[in-house]
């Protein structure tokens, strides 16, 4: 008995010596889970796929995102990411103030199609005052005014093997040695013919400006900021990502992101 | 029984196996997302009022330069590994919480040691007396004290906890839109997560304080393999001799 309870208790002192170390040690401990390729990471990431999984249960196709009043809207929208693009095809189309800009629609679709910014505008399209949430953790609401990704979709149609939108962009995050990667970014098809989902020209009843996207950029609103790309050059409707870049589906998310940004 | 194990106590079982399991799959948890909840703090390390940030007026109530790396997993700023962290252990501290609820209705951990009655509001006075002046017995029950410190944190803080981070998701702000607007906004949410973790921590510092005060080996021994011996001059003890 008397010694069951010794290697109890030495037990017990053990834990509790290696217990005290756990905040000393600091968390450098836990840098290894940075590494890509860590089966430990690779494990985390798996079970949060979860959370995609659970919020496609609960929500519904076309269920909104909360829309505020006009009176919630106290200052611009806040820039974030890159603010001014400064690739040559950009600029060109800058200068022109976007007349020349044709927004292309190609990939598994039907009928591949290019579309001015005001036939763009002509289309029908629809306003909403909602909150943008960044992944740093601000917020900040605008009223946006766009077209319905929707529309377009139905216009070029929709190949039965498509299962994502890809959108690529103008500008350059980065400008490495490797030369300058274009963002991109892409939704599922549920979240692409939702009703709130709009390419988006106009910002607090102004077209957009430069510093938020323009001539166009898409609200994704179920989910995160850095969905919701800026400056559009193409839509992409595809099958996989897997072989895009580093094959997570999006600029983010090929860095260390979720791909899936609901929460 | 001897008069030697008078003195020292009886030895009981105090803890099942589900409540010992449960304490330490969320030590773990808490551990990884207080640390990596102060990285994702860091990317936008102040916190506001209402549903969103005032870039144009000034609608901040606590700002800082952020955490020291050695607060945070990882220990540099990366916000992508940060929330990878983060939201793994939150699913396993959910899941977690919802194994102990059924557990705990079912063995009655919930209505025999946690529920208060009658009695713990009657000796809720002497119990205080007791704490402050650090005179801790060694009961079968939980004293009052501790039922408010455990009922709290169980009942309180965690769903707060969980309630305000799942105001933070845009998805399930489509679910369910009043969410965010419990707290006041999106932001207030996020404020309250914060402050919820920041008593999270107080709670945990009294614990570990009550604990070695208490006398560390016995209170260890009972959360992990269950066994507590009781104060020798408990009185139900002396009576049952």
């Amino acid at each position: 008995m008397s010694k069951l309870m010794l290697s109890r208790r030495s037990l017990l002192r053990a834990g509790l010596a290696s217990a005290a170390t756990l905040p000393l040690g600091g968390c450098e401990a836990f840098d290894f889970l940075r590494e890509r390729d860590n089966a430990m990471r690779e494990f985390m990431i798996s079970l949060n796929r979860l959370t995609y999984k659970t919020q496609r249960l609960l929500l519904s196709p076309g269920q909104l995102a909360p829309e505020f009043s006009a009176a919630d809207i106290r200052q611009d929208q806040h820039p974030n990411g890159s603010t001014e693009p400064d690739t040559d095809d950009y600029l060109a189309l800058q200068e022109k103030n976007f007349a020349e800009y044709q927004l292309e629609v190609n990939g598994l679709v039907e009928r591949p199609m290019r579309f001015s910014l005001d036939a763009l505008k002509a289309m029908p399209s629809r306003t909403q005052i909602t909150r943008h949430d960044c992944v740093e953790g601000w917020s900040c609401i605008a009223k946006w005014q766009g077209v319905p990704l929707k529309h377009i979709l139905e216009q070029t149609g929709v190949k039965p093997e498509a299962r994502f939108v890809m959108f690529h962009c103008f500008d350059a995050i980065e400008k490495g040695l490797s030369g300058e990667v274009l963002y991109y970014e892409s939704v599922d098809l549920i979240d692409a013919r939702h009703p709130q989902t709009i390419l988006a020209y106009a910002v607090n009843d102004k077209p957009l400006p430069v510093e938020n996207g323009a001539p166009l950029r898409v609200r994704v609103e179920r989910q995160l900021g850095y969905k919701m790309a800026k400056y559009i050059r193409r839509i992409e409707v595809i099958s996989d990502f897997s072989k895009i870049e580093q094959g997570q589906g999006s600029y983010w998310a090929d860095r260390g992101y979720e791909w899936y940004a609901g929460i | 029984m001897s008069a030697s194990t008078n003195v020292t106590g009886r030895l009981i079982k105090r803890q099942k196996l589900s409540t010992r399991l449960t304490h330490w799959i969320w030590a773990i948890c808490l551990f990884f997302l207080l640390l990596s909840g102060l990285q994702i703090f860091n990317a936008h390390s102040a916190l506001y009022l209402g549903d969103e940030v005032g870039f144009t007026y000034d609608n901040a109530i606590f700002e800082i330069d952020g955490f020291p790396g050695w607060m945070t997993i990882p220990s540099t700023q990366d916000l992508a590994t940060g929330r990878v962290v983060h939201f793994f252990f939150a699913w396993i501290f959910v899941a977690t919480l919802f194994v102990w609820l059924v557990a705990s209705l079912r063995n009655r951990h919930l209505r025999k040691d946690l529920m208060p009655g009658a009695k713990d509001v009657k000796n809720f006075g002497s119990d205080v007396r007791d704490h402050l002046r650090l005179k801790l017995v060694h009961t079968v029950r939980y004293s009052p004290l501790q039922k408010l410190a455990y009922g709290g944190v169980l009942f309180v803080l965690f769903p707060l906890i969980i309630v305000t981070g799942l105001s933070m998701s845009p998805g399930m702000n489509a679910v369910l839109p009043w969410l965010p607007e419990l707290f006041g906004g999106r932001q207030s949410a996020r404020t309250v997560h914060f402050g919820v973790m920041a008593l999270l921590v107080l709670f945990f510092i009294v614990h570990m304080a009550m604990i070695l005060l208490a006398g560390p080996v016995n209170e260890l021994r009972s959360i992990i393999t269950g066994r507590y011996r009781l104060s020798p001059k408990s009185v139900k003890e002396i009576s049952n001799v």
